[in-house]
């Protein structure tokens, strides 16, 4: 199935959707393969079901990152298990680990890498607020320095506490009107 | 006996009490590199594993830093430990292990950046944890735990605005002071509910 | 019949050489170093030249920490030390503190240690074999080890309530004793992962590109090791038999029979065979242990250093005082100073502890192996491709946590 837009400024989107969950609730043949709906809703079901995360993996968060992307968490079921360590690869920095001031500078430097739209994930307490490192060397909160989508307690966050917050994520995304900042400027 | 041995071996070594067992010594600084050499060369210390640089206080005039070195022995299965006082309280200096042990490099960038201790000849001096605009030297007993204002590290060039260094919060906290026991009384930590911080948080 | 293989010649140093340096800088975000590790390379084509590694990005300030904090409260600063191996350092740091003030524990409390200290080696050489083969490009054995470690993370989680910061140890014994049916659940572990670590080495050990890439690179010779510190499974994978657990044995390790693999010739190759084999050493040492469990309790008698029991505490008053102020004020540690070095995955994780009595420590100085494995970097980098950097970081297994402390 292939949608068009045309856009205020003449931007050709296609989007090449195979996928048989949208095709629940239409029927393509007496519809003759058209579907209406929302641009705002199609683009929410698109990002919400395809985050490529970024993990910023910094202390003990990230080996249970790596305990998401193992076998038996599999992230692979929401599709999010592409994880990419370029920046400009990926949607949503998860920030797994204490961010210290040495390093701070380098999480804002990859954040502001990324392509919009993305989102940011504060995995754990020391990324949330400093954790149990109130110290001289460490910075109280990642959101000092970029802003934040999802707070995730833990110390470290367990998996299934990553995975309930990555789906909070989704819903976030699907609640976004993500056509009006498509077509603004 | 190998204590007579090394104190025969090394008349400027004096033997110090210690509660664990290993063969403590103190040494003069001034013979701290030839103490090490001939650890290494006679006694089988192959290997340098640390060096605790410790700061005893403020108040003291002289004497105030130290360096600890623990020398391992593979073959003899025993530690070797020496103990080093730096004469001054203002700029304390050490003579440098590295060219006898390789493995000291770090460690005593280490003890440099945590405790400001100076070790001479060495190939690079330089902060090795903090970055090496930080002004202080955080392991100093007379430096808080919560830290002191800073300039930023060089990551955050062209984002000056981006973040500040600013003491961390410390109350609440299960801190002890280490003299007197009493828990901290600083700032508040801005997620904690009531006081000022807490106000912009939403129920 | 296993065919002999030879060793590829190391990296040439001269024919390859351009003239022309540059300077790359790799990471503090990157695959390949392990988390927040810094490398500052300066090339000549595809050779390094210089390598600087650059730490401390997650430098939290433990050793400030520990100076505020009673000896049982910085038990879960020690957690996130080598945070795949948290039980070992736990021990480890208890360890030192007893040694200074004499405490002497019991039996079960020390077998208990021992199964706990060899499991989280397990669990952390698997992190470090899956990162390693990763590095070298095989993304199954990731999985497989996972899938390895999390039966221990359950494990780890049934006795301690955690799955990775556990916390577990107290001056003076344990939080608790293991609960019931653990050890059969250790058992039943233990005679499932042989088979399965078969299987991981029968992925990797014999697989020729594997051989390519590591045998012959980043040869550490035994003088060298011991020069730069090294210790563990890196200096025994140079050659040098060295482990504490035999040398300086604590936890009653001289009563269990184990072998300690050393390696030949010092490359990244041999140190992956030694974290093999130590893996199965360890579950040697497990089922020794869990065989001749002993019973009893695991807390030292001395009210002075054990919390009173908890029904006690509900009941009398003299309890319910001891237990608060042990809890506020730390059991009291008679001045002095003691180093001690456990035989932790890393290396010898060593502690050098100086108290001037009470419940608080003056200085607590962490020797983290990861930290010297990395200052060693600076002169086993140089002369290889830029290529085998990722292999050879991935060989020494360091931990940053560790390393910056």
């Amino acid at each position: 199935m292939v949608v068009f837009l045309q856009g205020r400024h003449n931007i050709g989107t296609i989007f090449l959707i195979m996928d048989k969950c949208f095709q629940q609730g239409f029927d393509a043949k007496s519809e003759q393969g058209f579907i209406c709906t929302k641009l705002d809703s199609l683009i929410n079901w698109v990002r919400a079901n395809s985050i490529w995360p970024q993990p910023m993996g910094l202390a003990c968060c990230a080996i249970e990152l790596m305990g998401v992307g193992g076998s038996r968490f599999d992230i692979g079921r929401f599709g999010m298990e592409v994880m990419r360590f370029s920046p400009r690869q990926s949607d949503c920095m998860i920030v797994a680990g204490t961010v210290t001031y040495k390093m701070a500078g380098s999480v804002k430097r990859v954040y502001d890498q990324m392509a919009a739209p993305k989102w940011v994930v504060a995995m754990g307490a020391c990324a949330c607020s400093g954790g149990m490192f109130r110290t001289y060397s460490t910075l109280q909160g990642v959101d000092k320095v970029i802003p934040v989508d999802v707070y995730v307690a833990g110390c470290p966050t367990r998996p299934e506490a990553l995975i309930d917050a990555l789906m909070s994520l989704q819903n976030k995304i699907r609640s976004e009107r993500s056509a009006r900042g498509l077509f603004s400027k | 006996m190998e204590k007579e041995k090394i104190l025969s071996e090394m008349p400027f070594l004096s033997e110090c009490k210690s509660s664990d067992g290993i063969l403590s010594f103190d040494c003069p600084p001034r013979d701290l590199c030839r103490a090490a050499q001939i650890l290494r060369d006679r006694f089988e210390c192959q290997s340098l594993n640390d060096i605790s640089a410790l700061d005893m206080g403020s108040g003291m005039k002289s004497g105030r830093f130290a360096a600890v070195y623990h020398f391992f022995s593979h073959t003899k299965k025993k530690y070797v430990r020496l103990a080093a006082v730096c004469e001054s309280a203002e700029a304390p200096k050490l003579p440098s292990l590295c060219s006898v042990f390789k493995g000291a490099d770090w460690l005593e960038r280490e003890a440099f950046d945590m405790m400001g201790i100076e070790f001479e000849n060495h190939p690079r001096l330089a902060r090795i944890l903090m970055w090496d605009s930080y002004p202080w030297h955080p392991l100093r007993k007379d430096f808080p735990l919560e830290g002191r204002e800073a300039p930023l590290p060089p990551s955050f060039e062209g984002n000056e605005e981006a973040a500040k260094i600013v003491p961390a919060p410390e109350e609440g906290g299960p801190f002890h002071s280490p003299s007197c026991g009493v828990a901290f009384v600083s700032k508040k930590e801005p997620r904690s509910r009531g006081g000022d911080c807490g106000k912009d948080i939403e129920p | 019949m296993e065919k002999e293989f030879t060793y590829p010649e190391p990296a040439s140093l001269e024919a390859d050489r351009l003239g022309e340096k540059m300077i790359l800088n790799i990471g503090p975000s990157h695959p390949a170093t392990h988390g927040v590790l810094r490398m500052k390379l300066e090339l000549d084509g595809d050779l390094i030249t210089r390598a600087d590694p650059i730490v401390g990005q997650l430098h939290r300030g433990q050793e400030k920490m520990a100076e505020n904090l009673t000896y049982n409260q910085f038990i879960p600063f020690t957690d996130r030390l080598d945070y795949l191996a948290p039980l070992c350092n736990n021990i480890a740091f208890v360890q030192c503190v007893e040694k200074i003030a004499g405490i002497g524990v019991t039996e079960r409390c020390k077998a208990v240690r021992v199964i706990c200290c060899e499991l989280s080696r397990i669990a952390s050489h698997l992190v470090g074999i899956a990162a390693y083969g990763m590095d070298a490009g095989s993304w199954t054995v990731f999985m497989y080890c996972f899938t390895q470690r999390e039966k221990l993370c359950t494990l780890f989680e049934q006795l301690t309530g955690a799955r990775m910061t556990t916390s577990y140890a107290r001056v003076g014994g344990l939080a608790r004793d293991i609960p019931e049916g653990w050890l059969g659940n250790v058992n039943s572990f233990a005679n499932q992962f042989l088979p399965a670590l078969d299987e991981i080495d029968a992925l990797i050990t014999r697989n020729k590109i594997f051989i390519d890439r590591t045998a012959g690179i980043g040869v550490v010779s035994p003088e060298q090791a011991m020069q730069w510190g090294l210790t563990g499974a890196n200096l025994r994978g140079s050659g040098v038999a060295s482990d504490l657990r035999k040398d300086v044995p604590y936890l009653g390790y001289e009563n269990y029979e184990f072998d300690v693999p050393i390696g030949v010739n010092g490359d990244c190759y041999d140190r992956w065979l030694v974290r093999i084999e130590e893996m199965r050493q360890s579950i040697r040492i497990v089922r020794q242990a869990i065989e001749k469990m002993p019973d009893g309790p695991v807390n030292v008698a001395d009210p002075r250093i054990s919390l009173p029991k908890k029904e006690k505490v509900l009941r009398d008053m003299e309890d319910l005082i001891n237990n608060f102020v042990l809890v506020t004020q730390g059991p009291d540690i008679p001045a002095g100073d003691a180093y001690f070095e456990a035989e932790n995955p890393k290396g010898a994780l060593g502690f050098y502890i100086v108290s001037k009595g009470g419940g608080v420590p003056y200085r607590v100085k962490i020797r983290a192996p990861s930290f010297v494995s990395l200052s060693a970097m600076q002169e086993i980098l140089p002369g290889h491709h830029m290529s085998d950097m990722a292999v050879i970081l991935g060989s020494f297994d360091f931990v940053l946590g560790e390393c910056d402390r």
